[in-house]
């Protein structure tokens, strides 16, 4: 038992104790769970691209990204995400703030919170419906002509939820944020404008671009939401897969939507790669 | 999640034996806190509105009747009673019931985990961290595509829709992840591990009943937002054929018969996952103060 | 250490447990019983009665993509049911003929798999492999065109392409061109997306049939789209009975049988609809057995009830919904016709055409490099 006192931060006993050092062994049921039902299934998507029909290795699956439906269905996919994303991360960050600023205890900021927590995994039909309920021909609201408008219509529809998914994510930043150094700024002469340019903005800024590409890539698998919206077209990349899946007209390739898979998941990881590098910095001043 | 930490204003007064009240709050003067509040309730109704009118429209359109200009609570008496098929209570019950699941699975997978990852090998965190935001970023029809196969091995087992507890848990790590790491950063977990090791705690005792008390409101939080999660979740049931409640709703909104349950389903389930969350969020604070 | 570990494992354990729903096992003929899986007539396993009885034994059958306003599916089942005392599992109505295949190959060996199928040609003839041969009681009654010589698949019931409208918001329409009028403004819809679906494609093909063109090319059409894009009056919301009700497609291209007034839930002095004279484009869906259906002598018997003449068969309940059933021809010379149904039809004034395999895959392709391009 002597062994386990006052170690440093991952520093293992200079004695080597009664215990060999497995303490990674802990770790080993939920690697194995992660691995069985997220890693492999990935594994498996980027393993078939590169299959045949006829069970060989190819490249054509590849190859077949590089036509205009698919190149049309990245740009889509990326302005729409783009647009959901800068807008749900500005209008978040405003709302986060918003909440944050109020009484820790207080009802709105639990109202907020609480919404939040539902509202970002609202999506597909029932939003799509919503929508079409507010805005649509017989809308409650007005009809809207631009409410099929690709991207700005599905763009305002993702804001639903990229919004509260926002707030969920970047309030703990916004909660760092000492009082003392409201204070201190106040102290030192300055007025709110310094504050934000010289303290909170730079201190926010990892935590708010990190948060804008983890809305990103929430927007780039988004399905079932604009799949309802409308699917005469594919807009978007993960419309294009689900069409190679389920054609009935004789255009169903498997393989085709995992190449298609593969190449989201590429966009993916420079995104995620951003956020991983972001999020270091923005570590650094909240430990 | 941040509400966790005590404000630092209480804890100052706290510290200081100055009541909280007579600090300036957030170090404002008054104008601009009066700036500051004009701003936070103009931006409170904005935003209020906008996500609160379309659902007033969905539930406007629940209690329409057949004929325009007349209403009806049909959709909502008919959530009980939707023949289907399947019928639309069956699907309320597993999804309920997978909800229930995966937020017991999510829970008793991960936070013994983080808790040993904190106390024990904290360089597998990053990694850990890493894991757990990869299925919000790896979109769902993609890894469904992957997931069939192991589903065809697990339907050898069990067909029943409750089996997809196993990909809910992967799906919602990412929003239970955040909300147990800010919990676990709140409490000092490796002055309490030491503290308790010291007076010969085994570390099955540590984990459950002392640090784990420390966290409750963490606990709920993720527990709260998994249920958030499959309560919505359909492209993964739909893709593998399986009935939950968004895959009903999805064929109730392709069939001719009354449309209107769409709609009172949907609120219902909103309103059922926000009033769940935001009793729990009151009860957090309760067991937070009985702990001072 | 392994506190984790365990506490983990238990949780799985305790979690499978609480999920063990009904367990699965490929149901299996009754013991010493015929093994109806490898039956490919009534005859074979003993005759109707036995198959019945074996039906009967089963209790359940797994339908699947089969919505209850789609050719009257809803009262066919029903009436299945009754008969026999055998309960039906309508599997995800909402299903295109891929995500049919799709299931069956997933759920392969498992209690839910679907035991029949309702696909459009395409798929028909692509999945053969999936498929069990059988040969309905009233075979001989179908015309050859429309079954596979080997019996694993065989066309159940189909229509003619349609535009249905509200007449009381456009008059009576009797030709596609008068559909890129301003009056249509973002009315007119597809019942889904061409390079996906059966009946928009369908839909696609209808319109480049009216516009002079052939069965050998779908451009014509892409270019009626096209044109209704650029007036402004295509929607490219799909059209289900929702969204007529809503008002935000009064005009639909899609199979006649979906099109009636009834299934489309609008009242029939309103609702309407028109075949051109010049492009009569029919299409016939395929019945297919599911080689591993868990409960194989009921779905052959489902076959029989589809195939059968009776007054209450499943040939006169399609006919009721407003398709028309493969034995028609066969069924009006021996006069066990529903003639009042038959009569109820949308008349068709031209020659009827059938789209082969070979003009389905150069059209399909051909909508995969142009459609998007032509209505974005």
């Amino acid at each position: 038992m002597a062994a386990a006192t006052a170690t440093k931060t991952g520093a293992r006993p200079v004695r080597a104790g009664r215990r060999p050092p497995l303490a990674w062994v802990g770790t080993v049921p939920f690697l194995a769970y992660a691995g069985i039902f997220l890693l492999l299934p990935t594994g498996i998507v980027v393993w078939n691209a590169f299959k045949g029909n006829s069970g060989g290795w190819t490249l054509s699956n590849i190859s077949a990204l590089n036509t205009g439906p698919v190149r049309t269905a990245f740009k889509g996919s990326i302005e729409l995400c783009v647009i959901s994303s800068v807008a749900g991360a500005v209008l978040g960050a405003i709302l986060a703030y918003a909440v944050a600023s109020g009484n820790p205890e207080g009802l709105i900021r639990r109202l907020y919170l609480a919404g939040s927590g539902v509202l970002a995994q609202f999506g597909g039909v029932t939003l799509a419906f919503a929508f079409l309920a507010t805005i649509g021909p017989a809308g409650l609201l007005f009809k809207a002509g631009w409410y099929s408008n690709f991207p700005w219509g599905i763009g305002l529809i993702y804001a639903y939820f990229q919004i509260p998914l926002m707030v969920l994510v970047f309030l703990p930043a916004i909660d760092g944020l000492k009082i003392q150094w409201r204070e201190a700024a106040e102290n030192l002469g300055g007025s709110t404008w310094h504050y934000w340019r010289y303290i909170a903005g730079p201190l926010l800024t990892p935590a708010f671009t990190g948060a804008a590409l983890l809305l990103f890539a929430n927007a780039l698998s988004a399905f079932a939401t604009i799949e309802a919206w409308e699917d005469q077209i594919n807009y978007v990349v993960p419309q294009s897969i689900s069409g190679s899946l389920i054609s009935e007209v004789g255009l169903a390739n498997a393989h085709e939507g995992d190449a298609l898979a593969l190449g989201l998941i590429v966009v993916v990881v420079i995104v995620m790669t951003g956020y991983f590098f972001l999020q270091r910095r923005a570590a650094r001043w909240q430990s | 999640m941040a509400e966790l930490n005590p404000p630092l204003a209480d804890l100052a007064a706290d510290l200081t034996g100055r009541p909280a009240a007579a600090r300036r709050p957030g170090g404002l003067r008054a104008s601009q806190r009066r700036r500051l509040n004009l701003f936070r309730y103009t931006a409170f109704t904005i935003f209020g509105l906008f996500f609160l009118l379309p659902l007033l429209s969905m539930v406007r359109f629940s209690l329409e009747g057949l004929t325009p200009g007349s209403w009806s609570v049909a959709a909502w008496t008919q959530l009980v009673s939707y023949p289907g098929p399947p019928p639309l209570l069956s699907s309320i019950e597993i999804t309920l019931e997978l909800a229930v699941i995966s937020s017991g699975v999510m829970l008793i997978l991960v936070v013994p985990t983080m808790i040993w990852i904190r106390l024990r090998v904290q360089w597998f965190s990053r990694v850990m961290e890493f894991i757990c935001l990869l299925p919000l970023t790896i979109p769902a029809i993609v890894l469904v595509v992957g997931l069939a196969p192991i589903y065809n091995q697990i339907e050898r087992y069990n067909v029943s829709a409750l089996m997809l507890f196993w990909a809910y848990v992967v799906l919602a790590l990412p929003y239970a992840y955040r909300a147990l790491a800010a919990g676990l950063a709140a409490v000092d977990a490796k002055t309490l591990s030491e503290a308790a090791r010291s007076l010969g705690a085994r570390w099955p005792t540590v984990m459950l009943r002392v640090i784990v008390p420390n966290m409750w409101q963490a606990i709920l939080n993720s527990l709260l937002l998994t249920v958030a999660l499959v309560l919505g979740e359909f492209t993964v049931a739909y893709l593998l054929g399986y009935v939950n409640l968004q895959t009903n709703l999805f064929e109730i909104s392709r069939s001719s018969e009354n449309a209107g349950v769409l709609f009172s389903a949907s609120a219902a389930t909103l309103l059922f996952a926000f009033i769940l969350l935001l009793i729990l969020s009151y009860a957090g604070r309760r067991l937070r103060r009985g702990q001072r | 250490m392994r506190t984790p570990f365990r506490l983990g494992l238990a949780g799985l354990a305790a979690a499978s447990l609480l999920a063990a729903g009904c367990s699965s096992s490929p149901s299996s003929s009754s013991s010493g019983g015929y093994n109806w899986s490898n039956a490919t007539s009534a005859a074979s396993g003993g005759g109707m009665s036995a198959l019945v009885k074996a039906a009967k034994a089963e209790g359940t059958l797994n339908v699947i993509a089969l919505p209850n306003d789609w050719a009257n599916y809803g009262t066919i089942i029903k009436d299945f049911s009754a008969k026999y005392g055998i309960k039906v599992n309508s599997i995800q109505p909402s299903d295109s003929s891929a995500q049919e295949v799709t299931y069956i190959q997933q759920k392969k060996g498992t209690s839910v798999s679907a035991d029949v199928l309702d696909v459009g040609g395409s798929v028909a003839t692509a999945s053969t492999s999936l498929f069990a041969p059988y040969e309905v009681a009233t075979w001989s009654s179908i015309p050859a065109g429309l079954k596979d010589s080997s019996g694993l698949y065989v066309g159940d019931y189909g229509g003619y392409m349609s535009v249905g409208y509200d007449s009381a918001k456009f008059g009576t329409i009797t030709s596609l061109s008068q559909l890129l009028g301003s009056k249509f403004k973002n009315d007119v819809a597809l019942n889904g997306n061409p390079t996906e679906a059966n009946a928009a494609l369908n839909g696609v093909m209808m319109a480049s049939l009216a516009e002079g063109g052939s069965a050998g090319s779908i451009a014509d059409g892409v270019n009626f789209f096209h044109k209704l894009k650029v007036a402004g009056n295509f929607n490219t919301t799909q059209a289900t009975p929702d969204t007529i009700k809503a008002g935000t497609t009064p005009v639909v291209f899609n199979w006649d049988y979906l099109n009636t007034a009834s299934v489309v839930g609008q009242s029939a002095s309103t609702w309407k609809l028109f075949i051109p004279a010049n492009a009569t484009l029919g299409g016939f869906y395929y019945q297919a057995i599911n080689k591993d259906a868990p409960h194989p002598a009921a779905a052959r018997l489902w076959e029989e009830f589809l195939f059968s003449q009776a007054a209450v068969g499943g040939q006169n309940l399609w006919l009721e919904g407003g398709a028309r059933p493969a034995e028609q021809a066969a069924m009006t010379t021996n006069g066990s016709i529903n003639q009042t149904a038959a009569a109820a039809l949308p008349p068709v004034t031209g020659t009827p055409i059938f789209l082969t395999q070979a003009q389905a895959t150069v059209a399909a392709t051909y909508l995969a490099a142009n459609w998007p391009k032509a209505i974005s």
